[in-house]
């Protein structure tokens, strides 16, 4: 017997958590306690739930990009430079912005605006790639420390409001960011990051330009052969996923901190990484792991003060549920091929 | 003779299927023993035994009187076994001498000096001209096999197994092969020759043993083989490969037509009508292309081809063949000289531009370029069409028509798959090449380039490709075959032409002396 559809994904979340609490147990802590708490704080509350789903926008946008890129053999790990130099730009674009023109055309050209910095910021790994052949894994990275200390410069040096003690850029007026959904907590960035997500997925599978990228991704000597022009192919996989990158960095300003305060950076975009190769590039598969990581942080952090596992350990989770995807599929494979099918 | 080795009993079973059924073999030394066998027959799971890459289920092997267990490759190579594979294993990222002492001790230092003098010593036995500092990446194929066969003699083997050696080799090759063979022999080395033609196993053989689905179905020991004519060694064999009655197997064959056309070299397809008062379909004029490291670039090559014509390419491996390929298939940039099709100058544009005119290639690195392996075989028969209609309408990808299109595909060329959807890098090479040739030559080309068409195939794909470039023939289809095989072309080409250093050396009709010619070029003496 192998495992099939669902049960190849809650089997190893079972492991996960099991081995996660043995853990727990071994640091003097009760694991029954801290997952009830967990769950209970980020999803079965009315507060919290609404806390989860708004921290998985970013989240979403990002694996939206990575999808992008992975898909196409390009190992975009720039993101937290993509996302920040975005994040900076239109927190400075939109209290600019907001007295002269109307909310709508403010918050759409800021989200432009992070989309256009993120790709601007990808193009010169994209060019090495295309043109040179250079691993884009170097380039990418190196480009990513550049742009978080390029957006700390800015906010310091730059863009500072002079109205405030701590360096940060000027404030967007609570009632002037990213409309809220239904009168929750949770702003209309959720529904583009599903949107995003979903139609990457159907831009992968179901269009001409999506099968050249995963020709390009699984084969790049078969993309040379079948005609293909694969320096544009490449430069388009890095602009796409850089701008989506970008554009997380502007929705998470826009729908929840209204500003940047200087030497912030969540570094989202290294902690995507794992849930999308969880999800196995699929766009669907992203927004179930997303929901579960996102609720993780948001439980996690209130667990680290009530209940005292400190907030790193929901990272410990998510290693421990990629060992054993991993695992499960090893012993799943070997299976198969020793009954011959 | 003494016995270097010998086989007792072996038996290994794969799921389903019994690959070796207790075969029993003895080698001696200075004898090549040539083992015939249809694919599947278990002669690739011997040599993977006695190499110490599979350990059977029962039996042992016998070495120097001992029964042992080969454990691994470093023990057989520790036993004096040499092992040549089909397919070369080679890193590529290093250069012919580091491919070579790559087996030595962890802990001794790379003697460079030595090793230097083995190549020479070996390079002479051989009559290779390998430089031995060129990097792998940058040789044909035939080179690599070369220094494949190097690697397996580096240690004064005893016993040297050779998995289809020839395939690769141009007939000089073949011939330097033979003699190297010969040399080997009078050593006192046993060698074991696996090859599917006839003519080969008669030329080199000492002994000859049948394998027939995993059991020694027969042989003929070195007295019978002197003592018999051709022709009553050839029906011996047949009935052997085939399990035929006696009576039977000359005639007929029951239903191995075609695996025994090659067995025999035997000429099916006569060459297609061409009709050259017509103007060519193909005009390539003095064309170039710019060398690259360690390739062989184009240097003025020009030639026409007509409607229904097959021009044969030959050469040693590595004169030009690729670059001539990629160039007409528009995958590698012309420099200097110009391509005409039909009257049209098409010297500029890539695959998609040529593929639109009815140019199509077939390369001959079905895996590495030809196809994606982690996509189903439904993407690959389209994968030169991305974006076309009617699979594809505004971008938009038309996945039913797609699959209904690939079905066809799949029943009208016998693909043996579970599904459309199966990856492609699951199916056999025989059924990669008939994706392939499903995919080039449909029913809008006119001019198709197949590069080694035939090359890694059984015997029964190998008919079915040349089958497949007789009948584009007939259809109107004027087709460029490259190949080392020279049997091959001779038998469908209606002219050859034989590329030497990047040029094309000459190009002479197929008729009776062409074997000559062709040998004479291929050396480089017609060249200027």
């Amino acid at each position: 017997m192998s495992l099939r559809g669902p049960l190849r994904v809650f089997v190893p979340v079972v492991l996960a958590l099991t081995v996660g609490g043995l853990i727990l147990l071994v640091l003097g802590k009760d694991p029954i306690g801290y997952y009830s708490y967990v769950m209970e704080r980020s999803l079965l509350r009315w507060g919290g739930a609404q806390e989860t789903l708004t921290r998985m926008a970013p989240l979403l946008l990002i694996a939206a990009g990575l999808i992008v890129a992975f898909r196409s053999g390009i190992w975009n790990l720039g993101g937290d430079g993509q996302f920040l130099l975005a994040a900076v730009a239109s927190a400075a674009l939109a209290p600019a912005l907001i007295g002269g023109v109307p909310r709508g055309v403010t918050l759409v050209l800021c989200m432009l605006a992070g989309s256009l910095v993120g790709l601007v910021w990808s193009l010169l790994p994209a060019v090495l790639k295309s043109r040179y052949g250079i691993n884009e894994i170097i380039t990418t990275l190196m480009m990513s420390f550049l742009g978080t200390s390029f957006a700390n410069v800015l906010i310091k040096l730059v863009l500072r409001d002079p109205g405030t003690t701590v360096p940060q850029t000027r404030s967007l007026a609570v009632d002037d960011r990213l409309p809220r959904l239904f009168g929750t907590t949770i702003h209309s960035g959720l529904l583009l990051a599903m949107l995003a997500v979903v139609g990457v997925h159907l831009m992968m599978t179901r269009t001409a330009f999506g099968l050249r990228l995963q020709v390009l991704g699984a084969n790049r000597a078969a993309a040379v052969h079948a005609g293909y022009r694969v320096e544009r192919l490449t430069i388009a996989a890095f602009a796409l996923s850089a701008a989506l990158i970008g554009l997380a960095g502007a929705v998470e300003v826009l729908g929840v901190w209204g500003s940047v305060r200087a030497d912030w950076n969540p570094a989202l975009g290294l902690l995507v990484v794992p849930l999308v190769f969880l999800a196995r590039f699929n766009g669907y598969a992203v927004i179930g792991f997303t929901l579960f990581f996102s609720a993780l942080m948001v439980g996690g952090e209130s667990a680290a003060r009530r209940v005292g596992v400190p907030q790193h350990f929901v990272l410990v989770l998510v290693a421990l549920l990629l060992l054993f995807l991993g695992l499960v599929e090893y012993l799943d494979q070997g299976r198969r091929k020793a009954a011959g099918t | 003779m003494s016995i270097v080795a010998a086989l007792s009993g072996i038996t290994k079973r794969y799921p389903g299927v019994v690959a070796l059924d207790a075969v029993s073999l003895e080698f001696h030394a200075g004898e090549v023993h040539v083992l015939l066998g249809e694919n599947g027959a278990g002669k690739s799971t011997l040599v993977s035994v006695l190499a110490g890459m599979q350990q059977p289920d029962e039996g042992t092997v016998i070495i120097g009187g001992n029964p042992l267990r080969i454990a691994s490759p470093r023990h057989s190579i520790q036993l004096g076994i040499g092992t040549v594979f089909q397919r070369p294993s080679l890193v590529l990222s290093l250069t012919v001498i580091e491919n070579l002492m790559l087996g030595g001790s962890w802990l001794r230092r790379l003697a460079r000096a030595a090793a230097l003098r083995r190549f020479r010593e070996l390079a002479t036995l051989l009559g290779t001209h390998l430089d031995p500092d060129a990097p792998l990446a940058g040789l044909s194929l035939g080179e690599q096999q070369q220094v494949e066969i190097m690697r397996a003699l580096w240690r004064d083997a005893k016993l040297l197994l050779l998995d289809e050696p020839t395939s690769m080799l141009t007939p000089q090759g073949v011939a330097d092969l033979g003699r190297m063979m010969r040399n080997l022999r009078d050593r006192g080395v046993a060698l074991i020759l696996i090859t599917h033609k006839l003519g080969e196993a008669y030329e080199f053989g000492d002994r000859i043993s049948v394998l027939r689905l995993g059991k020694v179905a027969g042989g003929i020991d070195p007295e019978a083989l002197v003592a018999m004519e051709e022709s009553g060694r050839t029906a011996t064999i047949i009935r052997l490969m085939f399990g035929l009655e006696a009576g039977e197997a000359a005639t007929t064959a029951g239903g191995h037509a075609a695996e025994l056309a090659i067995l025999l070299g035997r000429k099916i397809h006569g060459p297609a009508v061409v009709d050259r008062s017509q103007p060519p379909v193909l005009r390539v004029r003095e064309a170039s292309t710019r060398a690259e490291f360690a390739e062989t670039p184009l240097r003025k090559v020009s030639f026409e081809l007509w409607s229904s014509e097959v021009l044969g390419i030959a050469g040693v491996d590595g004169n030009g063949q690729k670059h001539l390929a990629e160039m007409i298939a528009g995958q590698r940039a012309v420099h200097g000289g110009a391509l005409e099709l039909g009257g049209i100058d098409i010297t500029q544009g890539g695959v998609p531009e040529r593929r639109g005119r009815g140019v199509r290639y077939v390369t001959d690195d079905r895996l590495g370029e030809g196809t994606v392996g982690a996509l189903p075989v439904a993407t690959n028969l389209v994968l030169k069409e991305v974006g076309a209609p009617p699979w594809w309408h505004h971008g938009i990808t038309d996945w039913a028509a797609i699959h209904a299109h690939a079905r066809v595909l799949i029943e009208r060329n016998d693909i043996r798959t579970p599904s459309a959807l199966t990856p492609a890098g699951k199916l056999s090479g025989g059924n990669v090449q008939k994706v392939l040739l499903a995919r080039e030559l449909d029913a809008e080309a006119r001019v198709a380039i197949l590069n080694k068409p035939t090359h890694g195939l059984d015997l029964h794909n190998q008919r079915l490709a040349l089958d497949r470039i007789g009948t584009a023939a007939a259809r109107g289809v004027a087709l460029l075959v490259i190949s080392t095989d020279l049997d091959e072309l001779i038998e469908i080409s209606d002219r050859i032409g034989v590329m030497f250093g990047g040029r094309l050396a000459g190009i002479v009709d197929n008729d009776a002396g062409a074997i000559d010619r062709v040998r004479r070029l291929m050396t480089g003496a017609g060249a200027t």
